[in-house]
């Protein structure tokens, strides 16, 4: 079975003044594929997933999203990006709205949805992850694992045709990754396209179809996650993970 | 003393209520103006075109740099000339308090905006909202609440600056103490009631912006 070709990087570089921070990047992801992203602090990789709904600019190259160039200035960039998900770090829910209006304010504004429609979706998501109780207070009234879960539900509102996640759960407390990787997990099983980037090396090895390595700005190796765990080649490699595992 | 003060106050305390809300309609305007232009000012200085951002630090600059008395005398000297209708000195000495507050007015927007976290606005942008729909749904309303506070306190400190206008006679508290002195050879009575008055408003004001303040930060949770 060959996947459809969602996203296509090519030859991608990206600087940040004299700073090179991608290397000549090409890469693709497919339709239905979880992407795990691993590399030392550093190497790139938030770039490089910022690229892809170009957050970032890239210096040169292209990224390809179904087969749209996305830095071609006669598109309309936003609606692209309604079809990519992204998930943060830092979470960055919309302090000022209620948790439901952080569902529903972009179906609402830029898709043209009714407003009864968009919260009866935005319901079925709250109960998907547990937060339906939730639904009427404000964000600072939440834990960060919920707050991350509510990020990861806004942007499924959008009917994202991929997610991008970067470090997803680096910011939380211990006892509340579990619950965010739970969430990320369910999607992975129900067949969205995912790019992951992420230091659960474990999660990485559980739920990835595939593994990419960056170090410097490059992708060093990729390859299924048994063999890069088990089995890696390039020497970087081997170095990072005989420090992370 | 204190009955000297009583006794003038009972005899000439409207002139001081006319000063003082001369003082509060002045700097009312003042600061409602200097919003507008200052907001002007403050996009100008986000907007990263060289030209407006070369402009607006040379705006800033002068007007920071500068005494507001020098500023006062300067407009009442020029703009008559300047412009073809015929400006009242009180007309020439609100336009410098507003080109004047204007400067600090934007840099309080301008800071205002920025500090709002730009984690926000990637947020907003990755999910496919458009870049007015950001500015007007999620940057501004976050902006709004560092914005309004420090407006309240420009207003207050309005208050206090607009008695430099009792040089040029335009009606307001010090003015008021400036009259009722030249009237009565009375200096130090006359000027310790436009004090009391200028402390009692100022309290009260500090006080219920500080409840307001509390209001909008309760507004989240
Ligand atoms: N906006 C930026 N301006 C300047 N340098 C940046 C910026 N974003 C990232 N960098 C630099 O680019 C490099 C790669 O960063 P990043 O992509 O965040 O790596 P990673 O996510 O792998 O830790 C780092 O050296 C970082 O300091
Ligand atoms: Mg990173």
């Amino acid at each position: 079975m060959k996947a459809k070709e969602l996203i296509r990087v090519e030859s991608l570089n990206k600087s940040f003044g004299d700073l090179k921070v991608l290397n000549n990047i090409t890469e693709s992801i497919y339709d239905g594929e979880v992407v795990s992203i691993i590399g030392p602090s550093g190497s790139g990789k938030s770039t490089f997933l910022r690229c892809l709904n170009l957050l970032e600019r890239p210096t040169s190259g292209k990224v390809y999203f179904e087969g749209v160039d996305l830095s071609d200035k006669k598109i309309n960039l936003d609606k692209h990006r309604q079809k990519i998900g992204m998930v943060f770090q830092l979470f960055n829910v919309f302090p000022h709205l209620k948790v439901i209006d952080n569902i529903t304010l972009t179906p609402i504004l830029e898709k043209k949805i009714q407003r009864e429609e968009a919260e009866k979706k935005a319901d079925e998501l709250l109960e998907r992850v547990g937060l339906i109780d939730k639904r009427d207070v404000y964000p600072t009234k939440l834990s960060g694992g919920q707050k991350q879960r509510l990020a990861i539900i806004r942007a499924l509102a959008m009917d994202p045709k991929v997610m991008l996640f970067d470090e997803p759960t680096s910011a939380l407390d211990p006892e509340m990754v579990k619950e965010v990787l739970e969430v990320i997990r369910g999607l992975a099983l129900s067949g969205m396209t995912i790019v992951i980037v992420t230091h659960e090396m474990g999660f990485a090895k559980e739920v990835s179809d595939r593994v990419i390595f960056m170090a410097d700005g490059m992708i060093q190796e990729k390859d299924t996650p048994d063999e890069i765990f088990n089995n890696p080649k390039n020497r970087r490699t081997i170095e990072f993970l005989s420090k992370v595992l | 003393m204190i009955d000297t003060v009583i006794m003038l106050w009972g005899k000439y305390y409207y002139v001081y209520i006319d000063g003082l809300l001369g003082t509060l309609w002045l700097a009312a305007l003042t600061v409602f103006a200097a919003t507008l232009l200052g907001t002007v000012i403050a996009i100008m200085k986000l907007s990263k075109i060289k030209i407006l951002d070369l402009f607006t630090s040379a705006y800033i600059g002068v007007l920071r740099g500068t005494p507001i008395l020098l500023q006062l005398y300067f407009f009442w000297l020029v703009l008559p000339k300047a412009v073809p209708i015929n400006l009242s000195d009180t007309a020439c000495i609100i336009i410098a308090l507003i080109v004047n507050a204007s400067s600090y007015v934007a840099e309080v927007i301008r800071a205002g905006i920025q500090a709002v976290d730009k984690g926000q606005v990637e947020a907003a942008r990755s999910l496919g909202l458009s870049s007015v729909n950001t500015m007007k749904k999620i940057i501004l309303p976050q902006a709004v609440k560092n914005i309004l506070p420090a407006l309240g306190n420009e207003y207050i400190s309005m208050i206090k600056q607009t008695s430099l206008a009792s040089v040029f006679f335009v009606q307001e508290l010090m003015t008021s103490y400036k009259t009722v002195q030249s009237a009565t050879f009375l200096a130090i009575p006359s000027l310790i009631i436009a004090g009391v008055i200028y402390l009692i408003v100022t309290t009260v004001l500090t006080k219920g912006l500080s409840v307001f303040e509390r209001r909008l930060q309760a507004n989240e949770s």
